[in-house]
């Protein structure tokens, strides 16, 4: 079944064409990989799918759970159980840990946001009470993200770049998670620049200057990515690395 | 019911824990008006207040050596919609001394009121007072409060101030608070208002750093919304070296509101360093879509961030 189509989307920004006639279909209950170089349009694409005001496409559609949820606001979209782990989250003064997990979870649970913090190799009993503010690191931060979308259990988890800011131990309790969470029901789109990192996907889906440009086996996208995309042939690079 | 009970339910209405002014180990001071209708003292702390044509004049000594064990209660108010209440405050903190102050100042039935505070404070060499004050208003924003403070700050001591106004209507606010600072001590002086309707909000915060490796904090969290209108003032000086200072204001505004800040740093000793950081804006569009996308509507998360900014 499907669980989210993106049919023609075209987005541009202050003149810039982001994405450019995009379709994509992602089969629920499994990990779907969005897998470019940096600026393709990768976290673009994760916005305008969540309804971010600023990236409204000009053109196209997005159907979830089978409705046309196009000109749905961000919270409606999350409601129906469509989320995202920000690659750059945002810090919140005054908010706490617990607070800010309990917030996408239906009734409170404490035990589901303690097994989430645990997930990501944070102890409850440490974070829990401590704000989501510029006192945590880039790395606690981030793992906050992904700990709060886990608890939250959405239909459809839109992962940015979750392995960007983390370091290589917890690397693999984040592909754990990624792997947790598709055994309880959430479909992951994981948005990712590394070939290894997507290679855990079922699908893939290779994304360059705003449209896909190839899908389908893991291996095999990764390896053409690898192959034709390091560096990128089409991309100026500003110390000959075209040329390596 | 009598003006004592009135004022302990509106003590309590505005955050206030009642069963403290029954406590014996807990000393308190409950004034309304020009009245003083209850106190009570603990041992090492004075606390004698005389009553005065608009207010009360308080004197406030910690003896040395003596740090009071659980924080002094204080309660000023005007229950009337009219009326004046001038506190003036003359506190000394001798050495090796301490106390925590927590004062509530509550106005829920203001039309047409006036609150001045007035108070000098001495802390002395290895001493610490930490004053919290909690205002109550009311929704009808005839108050106007106006502290004032004169600070000064001895060796190897510490200054704390907390003062939040979140309940209520501000109406017109105008806090002064000036310190001085020798070796080694810390200040810190922390607001928290949240304005809207017409209020009007203007705080002034100074520091200056005397003394070798003192150390300053200035921090403001203000929220205005409607065509409320704040201003803030946060001054530091390093005079010393090892000084060191940070001004630290965050404002929010919705609707038609206005804020401005305005951080004067000054440095006249070349081993001194402060530092300021001031935002003034909308609420962050990123954190509200953050929040949203876990499933709060726009208006939820912009009062979750406000408020959590304000905690």
């Amino acid at each position: 079944m499907e669980i989210l189509k993106v049919e023609n989307l075209s987005l541009n920004l202050e003149g810039r064409q982001i994405l450019n006639n995009l379709s994509l279909s992602i089969e629920a209950g499994t990990i779907h990989s969005v897998l470019g170089p940096n600026a393709s349009g990768k976290s673009s694409l994760a916005f305008s799918l969540i309804g971010c005001c600023d990236y409204s496409p000009q053109w196209g559609k997005i159907f979830f759970l089978g409705e046309d949820v196009t000109h749905h606001p961000v919270y409606q979209r999350a409601k129906m159980g469509l989320t995202l782990a920000w690659q750059e989250p945002a810090r919140f003064e005054g908010l706490t840990v617990k607070d800010y997990l309990s917030i996408g979870i239906k009734g409170k649970n404490d035990d589901l946001i303690k097994e989430a913090l645990e997930f990501v190799l944070l102890k409850p009993e440490e974070y829990l009470n401590r704000e989501v503010d510029k006192t945590l690191s880039g790395g606690e931060r981030k793992r906050i993200e992904l700990a709060s979308v886990f608890a939250m259990r959405p239909k459809l988890a839109i992962l940015d770049e979750p392995d960007s800011g983390i370091d290589i131990l917890a690397l693999d309790h984040i592909i754990k998670l990624i792997k947790e969470l598709k055994k309880r029901g959430s479909t992951v789109l994981l948005i990712t620049h590394r070939e290894e990192v997507s290679s855990i996907a079922d699908k893939t889906s290779l994304l360059c200057s705003g449209t896909i440009v190839k899908e389908g086996d893991t291996v095999e996208v990764g390896t053409y990515f690898k192959e034709r995309c390091i560096p990128c042939p089409t991309r100026i690079y500003p110390s000959g690395e075209n040329d390596k | 019911m009598n003006d004592y009970q009135l004022m302990i339910d509106a003590y309590t209405e505005a955050g206030g824990t009642p069963d403290v002014f029954k406590d014996s180990k807990i000393a308190h001071l409950v004034v309304h008006k020009n009245k003083v209708i209850g106190s009570h003292l603990v041992r090492g702390l004075l606390l004698e207040p005389k009553e005065t044509e608009s207010g009360v004049d308080i004197k406030l000594k910690v003896i040395k050596g003596v740090k009071i064990e659980y924080p002094v209660h204080l309660c000023f108010g005007v229950l009337p919609k009219e009326g004046i209440q001038e506190i003036v405050i003359k506190a000394i903190i001798e050495e090796d001394a301490g106390v925590k102050l927590l004062a509530h100042c509550v106005f829920p039935n203001a039309v047409k009121v006036i609150h001045k505070m007035d108070a000098e404070i001495e802390i002395g060499d290895n001493a610490y007072y930490e004053y919290n004050e909690v205002h109550f208003h009311g929704e009808r924003g005839g108050v106007e409060v106006i502290p004032k403070a004169r600070i000064k700050i001895g060796r190897n001591s510490r200054l704390m101030t907390n003062f939040s106004l979140l309940k209520g209507r501000v109406g017109i606010f105008n806090l002064d608070y000036e310190s001085e600072i020798l070796d080694n001590s810390l200040l810190e002086m922390t607001a928290k208002i949240y304005g809207y309707g017409d209020d009007r909000i203007r705080i002034r915060e100074a520091g200056r750093l005397l003394g070798k490796a003192s150390r300053g904090l200035i921090k403001s969290r203000i929220a205005v919304k409607d065509n409320a209108q704040s201003e803030v003032i946060s001054e530091l000086s390093a005079c010393a070296p090892d000084s060191r200072g940070h001004v630290d204001c965050v404002e929010i505004i919705q609707g038609n509101a206005q804020a401005r800040a305005i951080p004067i740093v000054n440095v006249t000793n070349e081993f001194g360093k402060v530092t300021h950081e001031a935002a003034i804006g909308r609420v962050d569009k990123k954190q509200v879509q953050v929040l949203m996308a876990r499933g709060l509507e726009e208006e939820k998360a912009i009062d979750l961030i406000v408020s959590g900014m304000l905690k």
